[in-house]
């Protein structure tokens, strides 16, 4: 009965809750990003209410991500997770002040506990983005390994490279998040983030830019998978190129909506580059996804409710979103 | 010195999992509070039963916010410190806990939105189902997670080949032997944290004469849940004990600190164990009742520690006097319980000063002695990460140096104790400011308040809530 291949459904899946997490965590990192250059503390608070309801299942995207690892996935999440060891800790805490900073920024209405949870939620999601961005940078270099475990060393990870993605993350987050401003507020603190985001897509342009011309140099691999005989792939990086293109026109005519689902639009097509690039390794130089699988019976066992489970999540997910959707304006919170 | 990694993962692994256990076992109990007091309101219009709701929805955000940035780190820990652990054992850990996320976390996440901000957006039916969906999804996250760990402790369902484990039977991996007791005890211990929370802030408001009506009627409720809960929590640690004796006697032998098999064994009351020399000093114990109450025959046989090598005996210190914290605060707990039910005769529970007292001391009883519990429970299956066929050791990452495993755990500690503290500081705050603010909101609802920015609950850091007026 092996109609279908199990191991790569589960690529499909896994690949799914990590640019779901990308993306919807993604913006609200974003704003957290953009904190310093809001124009005035009233900004923020819109900003962090259009965040609060939401941010807690977003989030859950990336625990979704790392535990469908474990369980279609184990060789990955055990090696990936040693080679990012420092990386993998800057970002938990990163996201640790991040998410209590939405419930202890609202309680600190003196002036200088204010700014510290300011800067807690900023600063928390810069390290955030960063070290997500360099975990991108290291998988695109590959992981040192033997038998199945790693056998590098704790800061193989961190190459210029590697900061090089870290940072162009960080500037693809604060365009994801920027645009989401667009959509959800009106008057001044949307105007800012009109013409924070024009800046911003040219930095994000400039270093997809500058990733796409040094990846094949990176690996041999990547490079004859993009100029070997495959030409169809090209298709992507092309749509990527015009989903920006269609960001800064929206962005110029003003449009409301149109900005951040350009952006998303650039991110997945970046991101199925990206998959393509190292396809079908999971581990890269040495293990491939079927070489990464757990038994088929796991795999089987959990993939039932999975594809029960999600569209239902997908679901009340969006309703929730319905709930609190519209504007939020400046000094106003839903209550 | 040499740093060793393994120490100092175990240390890690305690310490984060301690830390984030508190807030779960906190929120499973006040979720389901939560819910209950939504539905009241929904069904009888009566103003306390939403004053209520509103003032323990404010702390509820408070504590689920910490417990969810502390389980996202849960997550991460098993593949950066234990990396031969997940992978070995990957096929029934990943599957379980992924399933834990779609069922319950997603679930919580989804609808904690709308319980905390949506009053006013969705209709207060709406509102109720979110606040139950919220409840039953701490409640499926408890089953799903309780199942994985008791699984390590009493593993079944599954075949090694070549070094990694197969589930052979899915329902004897989940229902392993020690689940339904440990997934009761903790379900319990969830509740009587919510229960003795509740409980002691209630006292708290009426000695301090704050909202009468509401917070009388939140103690009433959280007594009579402790009545049934204390004593059933008693109930189900003594079944849970008799199974740990069958699956893992190396375990119940140091919570006994037995040394020696032998029939008819005393039960120490205390004592200072030794596992130099393998015996206890000043020991002070009841003839016979060891016996009694681990076999329920007073002459039957236990095994003592001498049976098993040196290295594979747990550290008595810790399952000894971890286990008599925990018995002995479940006891007064059970005093308290019934101090209740003989005091609420002419109404002495809402006004007995010394009683009121007493339970706001309780408040912190439950989560002491569900650490303890946990400490028994872990320290007690060493050396064994899966009882019996993996060690502590070989489940480690291979690559871990003890320096690196040292700076993320100072890195915890560091996080963890400003979050900790933050998160104290400002529960108190919300406490402090009490119900105030709902009946403000109440008497302005019609004239279109300045809508404050948003967050589950407005105490403020740093300026003095002003003082009440009742
Ligand atoms: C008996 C209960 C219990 C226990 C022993 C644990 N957890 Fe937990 N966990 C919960 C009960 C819970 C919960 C009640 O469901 C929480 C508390 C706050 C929340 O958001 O959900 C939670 C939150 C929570 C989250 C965040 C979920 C979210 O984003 O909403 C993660 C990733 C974990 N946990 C993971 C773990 C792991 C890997 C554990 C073990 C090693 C663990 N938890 C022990
Ligand atoms: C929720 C409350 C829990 C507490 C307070 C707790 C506490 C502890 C403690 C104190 C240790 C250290 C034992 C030692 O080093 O000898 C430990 C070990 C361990 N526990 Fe738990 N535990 C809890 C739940 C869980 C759960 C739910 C799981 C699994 C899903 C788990 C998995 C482990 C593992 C893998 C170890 C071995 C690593 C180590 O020894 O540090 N624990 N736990
Ligand atoms: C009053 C009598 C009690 C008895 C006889 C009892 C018995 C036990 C036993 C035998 C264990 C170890 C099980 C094992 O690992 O093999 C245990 C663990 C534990 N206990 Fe208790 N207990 C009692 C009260 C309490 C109370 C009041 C709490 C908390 C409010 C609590 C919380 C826990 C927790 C969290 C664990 C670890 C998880 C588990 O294994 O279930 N216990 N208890």
């Amino acid at each position: 009965m092996e109609t279908f291949d199990l191991s790569v459904v589960w690529a499909i899946i896994v690949a799914f809750a990590i640019i779901m997490y990308v993306l919807m965590d993604g913006f609200i990192l974003g704003m957290g990003i953009l904190f310093p250059f809001a124009p005035d503390e009233e900004a923020r608070d819109t900003m962090m209410n259009t965040g609060a309801p939401i941010w807690d299942g977003n989030e859950t995207w990336l625990v979704l991500g790392g535990t469908s690892l474990l369980g279609a996935f184990p060789l990955v999440y055990s090696i990936l997770l040693p080679a990012l060891y420092i990386g993998v800790f800057l970002m938990l805490a990163g996201l640790v002040f991040r998410g209590i900073s939405f419930e202890f920024r609202f309680k600190a209405k003196g002036k200088n506990s204010r700014k510290r949870w300011n800067a807690a939620f900023a600063g928390g999601s810069m390290v955030v983005a960063f070290a997500q961005g360099a975990v991108v940078g290291a998988y695109i270099q590959g992981f040192e390994t033997q038998d199945r475990v790693f056998t590098g060393g704790a800061f193989d990870w961190l190459t210029p490279f590697s900061v090089m993605t870290g940072l162009g993350m960080m500037a693809g987050f604060a365009l994801l998040g920027a645009t989401w401003v667009i959509l959800k507020t009106e008057g001044h603190v949307q105007e800012w983030a009109y013409g924070i985001s024009t800046k911003l897509l040219w930095i994000v342009i400039g270093v997809f830019a500058l990733v796409s011309l040094w990846t094949p140099f990176i690996d041999q691999g990547v490079a004859e998978r993009w100029f070997g005989n495959i030409q169809i792939i090209w298709i992507l990086p092309a749509l990527a190129m015009a989903s920006a293109a269609a960001l800064f026109f929206s962005l110029k005519r003003g449009r409301g909506k149109l900005p951040f689902f350009a952006t998303m639009s650039m991110f997945i097509f970046t991101y199925l580059g990206l998959l393509v690039s190292r396809w079908p390794y999971v581990v890269p130089p040495d293990y491939t996804l079927w070489d990464a699988a757990s038994a088929p019976s796991s795999q089987m066992f959990l993939l039932v409710g999975t594809l029960i489970v999600i569209p239902v999540i997908l679901g009340y997910t969006g309703w929730a979103y319905w709930v609190f959707r519209g504007k939020v304006r400046p000094g106003e919170g839903y209550h | 010195m040499e740093l060793d990694p393994l120490i100092i993962s175990r240390l890690q692994f305690a310490f984060v999992i301690s830390f984030h256990a508190i807030f779960p076992a906190f929120t499973i109990g006040l979720a389901s509070f939560l819910a209950l007091l939504y539905g009241l309101y929904f069904k009888t219009r009566n103003k306390a039963w939403e004053l209520l709701a509103q003032f323990w929805t404010k702390v509820f955000a408070v504590v689920f916010g910490m417990g969810v940035v502390s389980g996202i780190v849960m997550s991460f820990q098993f593949g950066t410190n234990w990396s031969n652990f997940s992978q070995a054992t990957a096929n029934f850990i990943g599957p379980m806990l992924s399933y834990e996320v779609l069922t319950a976390f997603f679930l919580e996440a989804g609808f904690l939105g709308v319980l905390l901000f949506g009053r006013g957006r969705v209709s207060p039916g709406v509102h109720l189902f979110a606040a139950i969906m919220v409840a039953v999804g701490t409640l499926i996250s408890t089953f799903w997670i309780l199942s994985t760990n008791s699984w390590m402790h009493t593993p079944a369902g599954y075949e090694i080949r070549e070094g990694t484990f197969y589930v052979t039977s899915w329902f004897e991996a989940i229902f392993n032997p020690s689940f339904p007791y440990r997934f009761l005890h903790m379900g319990l211990a969830s509740f009587l944290a919510g229960g003795f929370v509740v409980a002691g802030v209630s006292a708290w408001f009426l000695l301090r004469g704050h909202e009468i009506e509401a917070n009388r009627k939140a103690l009433s409720m959280s007594l009579w849940l402790l009545l049934i809960a204390a004593p059933a929590q008693a109930v189900v640690g003594d079944f849970h004990g008799l199974n740990t004796l069958e699956h893992q006697p190396a375990k119940l032998a140091a919570i006994e600190a037995i040394w020696e098999t032998d029939s008819a064994v005393p039960l120490a009351l205390f004592a200072i164990p030794d596992q130099e020399n393998q015996t206890n000093h000043f020991e002070l114990s009841v003839p016979k009742l060891g016996s009694l109450i681990l076999t329920h025959d007073p002459d039957g046989e236990i095994k003592g520690l001498s049976e098993w090598p040196r290295d594979e005996q747990p550290p008595v210190w810790f399952t000894f006097f971890g286990f008599r914290i925990m018995v002995g605060l479940g006891f007064l707990m059970i005093g308290f319980a019934v101090a209740g039910l003989i005091l609420r005769k002419n109404g002495r529970i809402y006004t007995n000063h010394y009683f009121l007292q007493g339970l706001r001391l309780m408040s912190v009883a439950p989560f002491i002695a569900l650490l303890a519990g946990w400490i028994v429970t872990e320290t007690g299956r060493a050396p064994w990460l899966v009882y019996g066929v993996m060690s502590h050791a070989e489940g480690l990452t291979p690559s871990l140096t003890g320096g690196i495993a040292l700076f993320t755990l100072l890195g915890y500690m560091g996080v963890y104790a400003v979050v900790f503290a933050c998160g104290v500081y400002y529960l108190t705050k919300v406490i402090r400011l009490g119900m105030e603010e709902e009946k403000e909101q109440d008497e302005t609802k019609d004239n279109h308040r300045p809508m404050r920015p948003m967050s589950a609950s407005h105490a403020s850091f740093d300026d003095d809530p002003s003082p009440a007026r009742s």
